[in-house]
């Protein structure tokens, strides 16, 4: 049989998630058709979607925290009232107690956690899993999440299931990759935390496989997006509310709008288009707990707090026209040839090298041109390429590939999303929460760092540890590669002291870190 | 804030570190031009990500347009928290005692309206100019500071077992290998699997075997410290990784050159004045400042410590209590080898014809020349090594003379 077990690794590892283990037959059947294998994905267009059961939508969470935040605003004020002075607040005790517990000791439940996670083919393997793992009893009982909290595990563990179940994996890696380009961080603060998965569900996965201007709007017009770069502080400073109050214009957004999510530094634009755009786009806001503009936690826009009259932008005049001179704007700027080259230099540079090949770069930014931004036309491009499949894997895996495409191999279906919360935190890549909005680095060089190499050995090592009793390493490195899998590779895994050390030396080994 | 305990609760002092700061330093013990005159000089580089308001750090409340320019946020010489006056014209933020002290200890200066070459506003181009030493952004993946190593004779390599930070500042990276620090939480993989793994790597993956090796070293030197975990605020990180660093620094066959980066300074809104977002990260520039000093102990004599920031931020504030990106900013230098007690300034004045573009801090120094005059004060670096190959094409900005005390 024609089978190429080498294509197959690409159709896994560079387009998707990494194959399943258990009775997937993941690589066999990429193998046999890699492309088809890769594309079948694109097909199924409402597998971008996500809902499950309890994800609820930004409005519902918006108004769930300004509940949240009256509630403890209240009890303090009664604690306050009731109690001496020298008696803390009841609220405030239980953080304090678990801020006491061993780090080292929370540290050792990270891969833990990960081992407890339920096993996809086979459930009776779940009780001895178990063994390994730390007494219960040893914790001290769990603080109860508040709805914050509890949301954002939620969103994380359903985007995680996703993730570990999806065949290929190639349309969550372009979630991954759109949800990244237009980031929010969760550190923001607390609305940002609760709306940060609600934003990629809304703003875009219905777009993924759409149009790229759909997108653009979508997420300058999220509630989490005009929260994380200020722009519901902005305010037209001719508007009747920045007269009335004395403030004005906060560029932050405009600025990021062209230079992170659109045009691209050097993409053709001034300081004065920066100012222009941020007066445009002044009254996008979010309603508020009091309801004036519309249902807390919904968009609106807030014709009060808009600049008044003509702009100028990037050479254009947009006439005064409330939110549509906004929406026009970006509908002009995801046209911008600027756009499209910057999108597709960073699309291909994502999926197949940090050096994107540049006749490769200039197809896609073509096709961006041509199809008017539709970005299924782009993915579809990119699998239909030689280069994407000639290309050798030298990217390495982020944090978060590494993980899913480590579940995936171990056929784990997570149940809770704390070992991976935990482990992304410490090598880096804390879930939805990148220091800057320009998001997570997207180089090698960045996630093939000494300590970050050495803290994912020292995760895969607590995997071995735990998993490993259960499971012959060399049936995974079939699932994982086949007869792609280099001579070396096989032989560090046949010859490992342990099954537990020979599962670790897999999970790290170049064929599981590379993409 | 309550809804990060939770993450933060299992994330190891590693984890947090890598999200607010981080520390890299040179791997060798340089033999220095100058080791003659017996002098062990340590220079510390500490980058501000995310743009510093100078004109709130370093007020100039003699200016006229100051206060009316930084309206609600700005500083001044009277009210419940009082700038700290540094000379007739400038006042430091009240949030700085530290500085303070240094500073009327002729151990600390500060340099007024400066600013690299670049001229744009994006923070990662702005960072990419401040750590490259290049005059204008590119791809450029080694930074001033490890070109200014490889010019300097190498010597013994720096034993201390360290481990290199994933986030080495690009102002540290380059040919010159360099080692970092963070503390180990997580329990480790045994020696016989790295090995295993080491060998892996080296017949497939040479690139991935050097990362490893370089990781396995572990920060032996950072065992036994008194830095117990204490998940907290971004002054308590801060203050922490200042205190690793010195600890490390501060040893006999510790590294004598290092660079650390703190994220945060992009205050769009909201900033504050004399208490604050503001003020509150700059009380942990402080407190790191003085870790600094305490940690570096007999070595803080022969010191210095660059505090350097990508640009400055709009002289007139925004609409919502902040600033936007600017130009002119702060460079804060410290330590005891420092000539302070100056704050050094052509100062451009702060009327609007005089703003660059109408609205930001008009640069008038050049942030290189600043550099290039510690490094050559700490390492006699030569004008044409800083001119050609520490700051590529910049002959034009020459060493500031007379920051290091000879």
């Amino acid at each position: 049989m024609a089978r190429d077990s080498q294509a197959a690794l690409v159709a896994l590892n560079r387009f998707g998630f990494g194959a399943r283990g258990g009775a997937s037959g993941d690589l066999i059947n990429a193998s046999s058709d890699p492309r088809g294998f890769v594309k079948a994905e694109l097909a199924r267009a409402s597998g971008v979607l996500l809902e499950a059961p309890g994800l609820q939508s930004t409005q519902q969470l918006g108004q769930a925290v300004f509940a949240y935040q009256d509630q403890v605003k209240q009890a303090r004020e009664a604690a306050k009232a009731a109690a001496p002075a020298d008696m803390p607040a009841p609220t405030e005790q239980k953080p304090a107690l678990r801020r006491n517990l061993s780090l080292n000791a929370a540290a050792t439940e990270v891969a833990g956690q990960m081992a407890e996670t339920k096993p996809a083919d086979s459930p009776a393997k779940a009780e001895t899993m178990q063994q390994g793992s730390t007494p219960p009893s040893a914790k001290p009982a769990p603080q109860p999440l508040n709805v914050i909290q509890k949301t954002f595990r939620a969103e994380a563990l359903a985007r995680l299931q996703r993730a570990t179940l999806a065949e290929c994996g190639f349309t969550e890696r372009l979630v991954v990759f759109w949800s990244n380009h237009f980031c929010i961080s969760a550190s923001k603060g607390e609305l940002a935390r609760i709306w940060a998965g609600a934003f990629e569900r809304e703003a875009i996965r219905p777009h993924v496989l759409g149009r790229f201007a759909d997108m653009l709007r979508a997420v300058e017009q999220h509630p989490a997006m005009l929260f994380f770069l200020d722009n519901q502080q902005s305010l037209g400073p001719d508007s009747r509310a920045g007269q009335n109050r004395k403030r004005g214009l906060n560029e932050n957004l405009a600025r990021e709008i062209m230079e992170l999510h659109t045009l691209g530094v050097g993409g053709g634009y001034t300081q004065d288009d920066v100012t222009s755009l941020a007066r445009i786009i002044t009254g996008w806001t979010f309603a508020g707990r009091q309801g004036q503009l519309g249902p807390p936690g919904s968009f609106v826009f807030n014709a009060n707090a808009h600049q008044p009259g003509p702009q100028m932008l990037l050479g254009k005049t947009y006439e005064p026209a409330g939110l549509a001179q906004g929406e026009a704007a970006l509908a002009d700027i995801a046209r911008h040839p600027s756009t499209a080259n910057f999108i597709a230099t960073k699309f291909v540079g994502h999926f197949v090298a940090d050096d994107p090949p540049p006749a490769l770069v200039a197809r896609l930014r073509d096709v961006f041109v041509r199809t008017d931004g539709d970005l299924k036309a782009l993915a579809t491009t990119l699998v239909d390429s030689d280069e994407a499949w000639k290309a050798p894997l030298t990217k390495m895996r982020s944090p978060y590939d590494f993980l899913v495409a480590s579940g995936r191999l171990l056929a784990r279906v997570p149940e809770d999303p704390g070992a991976y919360l935990n482990s992304l935190n410490l090598l880096g890549q804390p879930l939805w929460s990148p220091a800057g909005p320009n998001g997570f680095p997207d180089t090698s060089a960045a996630w093939a760092a000494p300590e970050g190499i050495k803290l994912r050995l020292d995760i895969a090592a607590q995997l071995g540890a735990r998993l490993g009793n259960n499971i012959d390493p060399l049936d995974l490195l079939e699932f994982a590669a086949a007869d792609a899998a280099s001579i070396e590779t096989r032989r560090t895994v046949e010859r490992a002291e342990s099954r537990q050390q020979a599962l670790a030396l897999l999970l790290m080994s170049p064929e599981m870190q590379r993409r | 804030m309550i809804d990060c305990v939770e993450n933060r609760l299992l994330t190891s002092r590693r984890g947090l570190l890598l999200g607010g700061a981080s520390f890299a330093a040179w791997a060798y013990l340089p033999k220095f031009a100058r080791a003659a005159d017996g002098r062990d000089p340590r220079l510390i580089v500490v980058i501000l990500r995310g743009a510093l308001d100078g004109l709130s750090t370093v007020a100039p409340i003699g200016d006229p347009d100051y206060a009316g320019l930084h309206g609600s946020i700005a500083l001044a010489a009277d009210g419940a928290h009082p700038a700290i006056p540094l000379d007739s014209f400038f006042a430091l933020h009240p949030a700085m005692p530290e500085f303070s002290r240094m500073y009327r200890d002729k151990h600390a200066a500060v340099i007024h309206a400066v600013s690299t070459p670049y001229r744009d506003r994006s923070h990662f181009d702005g960072q990419d100019v401040l750590e490259s030493g290049y005059a204008g952004p590119g791809r450029v993946q080694s930074g001033w500071l490890n070109r200014a190593l490889d010019a300097l004779p190498r010597g013994e390599r720096v034993s201390s077992g360290l481990a290199v930070g994933p986030t080495t500042p690009l102002v540290l990276r380059g040919n010159a290998p360099t080692v970092g620090w963070a503390p180990v939480a997580l329990p480790q993989a045994d020696d016989d699997t790295a090995m295993r793994l080491v060998d892996l790597y080296r017949h497939r993956d040479p690139a991935l075997a050097t990362a490893l090796s370089q990781g396995l070293q572990l920060d032996k030197a950072a065992s036994g410290d008194d830095m117990k975990r204490k998940p907290g605020n971004a002054v308590a990180q801060m203050r922490q990784v200042a205190r690793g660093a010195a600890k490390l620094m501060a040893a006999d066959d510790g590294p004598r050159i290092a660079a650390l980066a703190f994220d945060g300074w992009d205050t769009h809104a909201n900033e504050g004045g004399p208490v604050g977002r503001l003020a509150f990260l700059l009380g942990g520039l402080d407190g790191a400042l003085a870790e600094f000093e305490g940690g570096l102990g007999e070595r803080w004599r022969d010191s210095v410590v660059v505090v350097a920031t990508e640009f400055g931020r709009t002289a007139r504030i925004n609409g919502t209590d902040g600033t936007d990106h600017g130009t002119g900013t702060i460079a804060l230098l410290a330590g005891g080898a420092v000539r302070g007690g100056r704050v050094i300034a052509d100062w451009p004045g702060l009327k609007l014809a005089n703003l660059h573009e109408g609205r930001d801090l008009k640069p008038t120094t050049d942030l290189r020349s600043v550099i290039k005059g510690v490094l050559q004060g700490q390492f006699g670096l030569s004008d044409r090594v800083l001119a050609e190959t520490v700051f590529p094409d910049s002959a034009s900005a020459k060493p500031m003379q007379g920051l290091v005390a000879s």
